[in-house]
C-alpha cells in the first residue's frame, strides 16, 4: 500500500517536470533559453519514472537496478548533446548578437579560425 | 609494479560495480567476473589514457556527486517556477563568462557537465585557450552572482578533488 503510494507520487512528479520541460520548449522565446526546458525534463523528469521502476520492481519481483545504470549514462551523455545544441546556435547567432568576450583577446572556441 | 597491475583503481571498482548492475544481480560468481573484467580492462586499455589526473580523495569525489544530486532537485523545481510562473518579457536570459582556475581537461568537462545538469544553468562553449567557460542562464538578475556561486559551489570542490 504504501510502496504503491510511493510509486504513484514518483510518477506524477516523473510527468510533472517532463510536462514542465515540454511546455518551456515551447513557451521560451529564444533558442539559448529553449535549450533549458529539455535539459530539465531528461534529469528530475526521467530520474523520478526511472525511480518508480525500480521501487515497482522490488516491489512485484525479484528486483531489478538497470535503471540505475540508465540513469548514469543519461546523466553523462545530457549534458554533450546539450553542449552541440549550444554550439549550433552559437554559430547561427553568429554576427547578429554579440556574445561576451573571453578574457585576455582570446575568441571561443566554436568562433575559433584554428 | 602496484602501478602497473592496478593502473585505475578507480575504473576497476566502477566496472565491477556496473557489471553487477548489468548482469541485475549480486552473487559471488558475478562480482568475481566483474572484478575480473574490473582488473583486466584498465590495463588494456592503460595506453589510451597517458596524462590521466590522479583522483586524489575518491571519497570528495562522492559527497560532490551527492551535492549535485541535490542541486539538480532543488533547482528543477525553482526553474520550473520560472517556467510555469514568469512571461518570457520578465525573464532575463544573460550569457555568463566563467573564467576557470581549473587546468585539467577532465576537471573542465565535469564542471561543464554539471553547469549542464543543474538547471537554470547551460554551458556553451570553452574559449581557444581553455581558460574561460561561456554559460547561458535562462533568468538571471545579475551575471556577477551566477559567476561566483559557480565558482564558490563547483569548482573549487573539482580543484580540491582533481588538483
Amino acid at each position: 500500500m504504501i510502496t504503491e503510494a510511493i510509486i504513484a507520487a514518483l510518477l506524477v512528479i516523473g510527468a510533472f517536470f517532463t510536462l514542465v520541460g515540454s511546455i518551456g520548449l515551447i513557451k521560451l522565446d529564444n533558442c539559448m533559453s529553449r535549450l533549458h526546458g529539455p535539459t530539465k525534463a531528461s534529469t528530475l523528469g526521467v530520474g523520478a519514472l526511472l525511480l518508480a521502476s525500480v521501487v515497482y520492481s522490488f516491489n512485484t519481483a525479484d528486483g531489478s537496478v538497470h535503471e540505475i545504470l540508465v540513469m548514469a549514462f543519461l546523466f553523462v551523455t545530457a549534458p554533450i548533446s546539450g553542449n552541440f545544441i549550444a554550439k549550433v546556435n552559437m554559430h547561427s547567432l553568429r554576427g547578429k548578437q554579440a556574445l561576451p568576450p573571453p578574457p585576455d583577446d582570446h575568441v571561443w572556441g566554436t568562433y575559433s579560425e584554428k | 609494479m602496484r602501478a602497473r597491475l592496478f593502473p585505475h583503481p578507480l575504473l576497476t571498482v566502477l566496472l565491477a560495480i556496473v557489471w553487477c548492475l548489468l548482469v541485475n544481480e549480486v552473487k559471488l560468481g558475478t562480482v568475481v567476473f566483474g572484478i575480473l573484467l574490473g582488473l583486466l580492462i584498465p590495463i588494456v586499455t592503460a595506453a589510451y589514457w597517458p596524462d590521466r589526473p590522479p583522483v586524489g580523495r575518491p571519497i570528495k569525489l562522492l559527497s560532490y556527486l551527492v551535492l549535485v544530486i541535490w542541486d539538480i532537485l532543488v533547482a528543477n523545481v525553482v526553474v520550473a517556477m520560472i517556467v510555469l510562473f514568469k512571461s518570457n518579457k520578465n525573464m532575463r536570459p544573460q550569457w555568463v563568462v566563467i573564467p576557470l582556475d581549473l587546468r585539467t581537461p577532465e576537471a573542465i568537462t565535469m564542471l561543464a557537465g554539471t553547469i549542464t545538469l543543474t538547471p537554470g544553468t547551460v554551458s556553451a562553449d570553452l574559449s581557444d585557450d581553455g581558460r574561460a567557460l561561456l554559460v547561458h542562464a535562462l533568468d538571471a538578475e545579475d551575471p556577477d552572482a551566477v559567476r561566483d556561486d559557480i565558482k564558490q559551489r563547483y569548482e573549487r570542490r573539482l580543484k580540491e578533488i582533481f588538483e
